[in-house]
C-alpha cells in the first residue's frame, strides 16, 4: 500500500505492507533514533510524536500514520541537544540506549504539563525505561532543565 | 508475530460488520495487546475514520466512542469528577502515557481480558455498551457473553450518581495487575468488582445482603458491615495462580482490597 505522511515536517511516501509497523517504516525512511527495545510495548524506546501525541511506533501500523504528522527525535536536534546536555551534566544515563524515547516523551510532557512536579515527572514517564539507571538523574536533569527554561524566560521579559 | 493480508479503513460500521463476519477478520483497537500474539488476520477493519475516539456528555449520560483512547478517558475532566478520580486512578498505572495513548476503550472493554483494569473499573459504574448488532446492553450482561462477530461502537455510562474507589495491586508499578478492585455505591446499590482474578473482572453478588443499606448505616454499622464483606468475598471470589501470584495471595488480596476499596467509599480512611 502507498502511504504519505509528514515526518519531521517533511511531507513522506512509500511503500507499507498492511503489517508494516511504523517503527519499522520510519527506520527505511533513516529515523535510527526509533529503536525496538522490548517487543511488548512497555519499555518507551520507539516512542515518536503523532499529531503532538507520545505513541509506541511499535504499536501503530504504517497505514495508519497516513495524513497524521510524525515527530522523531531527528526532527527536534536543537532542543535534543540542549535538554541532552541536562542530561549528561546529572550523569543521568550510562548506555544511552533508551535515551530517543525518553527524551521525545520529556518534550510531550513539558507540552502537557508545563511545569510538572516531581511526582507528576515520574508518573509521566513511568513507560519509559532505563536499565541501567534508577531514574534519580534523569529526574534531576529535568528539574534542572526546567529551572534553566525558567530563568531564560524571566531574562527575556 | 502478527500478520495482516488486507487493511481497510472502512467508511461506516455497517462497513465494518460485514468485513468482520469473516473468522479471520480482526476488528483493531489499539494494536497493544493484538501484535503480540501469532496471529494471521486476512482483514484487519480500522475503525479510525468513523469518529468514534470521543466522549461526549449529555444530562443523562457520557457516550464513549470505542476508539477513544485511555489516555482521553483518564485526563477527561467530567469523567474524573463524576467518578470521584476512580477512573483516572484505574488507568494510570497501565504500562506508560505513550501506550495509553495508543490503546483503546474499545479494545480493552471488546477483549473482555482478565488483566482488564478497564473492565474492572465500567462494571462499578452503570454502564452499557452499544453493539451494532446485539443494540445496547449493560455491560455486566456483555462481560459475561461468548466473544461473537459483532462490532462494539460506543461506551455508554449512565449518570446515576456513583461514589467509588479503585484499587489495583501491582507486582511493580506499570506491570499487569495482579488484582484489581472497584466498590462503588451506583445510587443506593453496592457494587464490589473484582478482576485479574486472574480470570475475567465480576460483580462480587451480594446475595446475603451484607452491604444492603450502606448508605444510611451509622460509621459502626459501616465499619462491620465492610469487615463482614470483606471475609464473604475472599471466600466467594473464584482466584487462580499464575506467574504473578498463587491463588492463595490473591484470596487474601480481594479481601484486603475489597475493605480498603470501601473504607474509602465509606469516608472511613481518606488515602491508600
Amino acid at each position: 500500500m502507498n502511504i504519505s505522511f509528514w515526518l519531521n515536517g517533511v511531507c513522506v511516501s512509500g511503500e507499507a505492507e498492511p503489517d508494516t509497523l511504523l517503527l519499522d517504516f520510519l527506520r527505511q525512511k533513516g529515523c535510527y533514533s526509533v529503536k525496538r527495545g522490548c517487543e511488548t510495548a512497555n519499555c518507551g524506546l520507539c516512542t515518536v510524536l503523532m499529531d503532538g501525541k507520545p505513541v509506541l511506533s511499535c504499536s501503530v501500523l504504517a497505514v495508519r500514520a497516513e495524513g497524521h504528522k510524525i515527530i522523531t527525535l531527528e526532527g527536534m536536534q536543537k532542543e535534543a541537544e540542549e535538554f541532552g546536555s541536562f542530561l549528561a551534566d546529572e550523569g543521568a544515563e550510562q548506555c544511552g540506549f533508551c535515551n530517543p524515547g525518553f527524551i521525545m516523551n520529556v518534550f510531550a510532557m513539558l507540552k502537557e504539563i508545563p511545569d510538572p512536579t516531581e511526582e507528576e515527572i515520574r508518573e509521566y514517564l513511568s513507560g519509559n525505561l532505563c536499565r541501567c539507571s534508577g531514574f534519580v538523574g534523569q529526574t534531576r536533569s529535568i528539574l534542572k532543565f526546567l529551572q534553566y527554561k525558567k530563568a531564560q524566560k524571566e531574562g527575556e521579559e | 508475530m502478527l500478520k495482516i493480508r488486507n487493511y481497510i479503513k472502512v467508511k461506516s460500521v455497517a462497513e465494518a460488520y460485514e468485513l468482520n463476519q469473516k473468522k479471520t477478520a480482526c476488528v483493531l483497537g489499539g494494536m497493544v495487546w493484538l501484535k503480540m500474539g501469532n496471529r494471521n488476520v486476512s482483514t484487519a477493519i480500522d475503525l479510525s475514520g468513523l469518529g468514534l475516539d470521543t466522549i461526549s456528555e449529555t444530562e443523562e449520560e457520557f457516550v464513549i466512542g470505542c476508539m477513544t483512547s485511555l489516555r482521553d478517558l483518564e485526563v477527561n475532566p467530567a469523567l474524573d469528577a463524576f467518578s470521584h478520580g476512580a477512573v483516572r486512578e484505574s488507568l494510570r498505572h497501565i504500562v506508560g502515557v505513550q501506550f495509553r495513548n495508543c490503546a483503546t476503550v474499545g479494545g480493552s472493554i471488546y477483549g473482555r481480558y482478565g488483566f482488564s483494569d478497564v473492565l474492572t473499573m465500567f462494571l462499578a459504574m452503570d454502564t452499557w455498551v452499544e453493539l451494532y448488532q446485539g443494540g445496547i446492553i449493560p455491560l455486566a450482561e456483555f462481560a459475561s457473553m461468548k466473544k461473537d462477530r459483532d462490532i462494539l461502537v460506543n461506551i455508554i455510562v449512565k449518570k446515576t450518581p456513583v461514589f467509588c474507589s479503585y484499587i489495583s495491586q501491582r507486582n511493580s508499578e506499570t506491570d499487569f495487575p495482579v488484582l484489581t478492585c472497584a466498590a462503588s455505591l451506583i445510587g443506593e446499590d453496592a457494587v464490589t468488582v473484582i478482576g485479574a482474578r486472574p480470570g475475567r473482572a465480576m460483580i462480587v453478588e451480594d446475595t446475603r445482603g451484607i452491604m444492603k443499606g450502606f448508605k444510611k448505616m451509622t460509621k459502626k454499622q459501616r465499619e462491620a458491615a465492610i469487615r463482614s464483606f470483606a471475609e464473604y468475598a475472599a471466600q466467594k471470589v473464584p482466584v487462580g495462580g499464575n506467574m504473578r501470584a498463587s491463588a492463595e495471595y490473591r484470596k487474601l488480596l480481594v479481601k484486603v482490597l475489597t475493605r480498603r476499596a470501601w473504607e474509602a467509599v465509606g469516608g472511613m480512611k481518606n488515602e491508600y
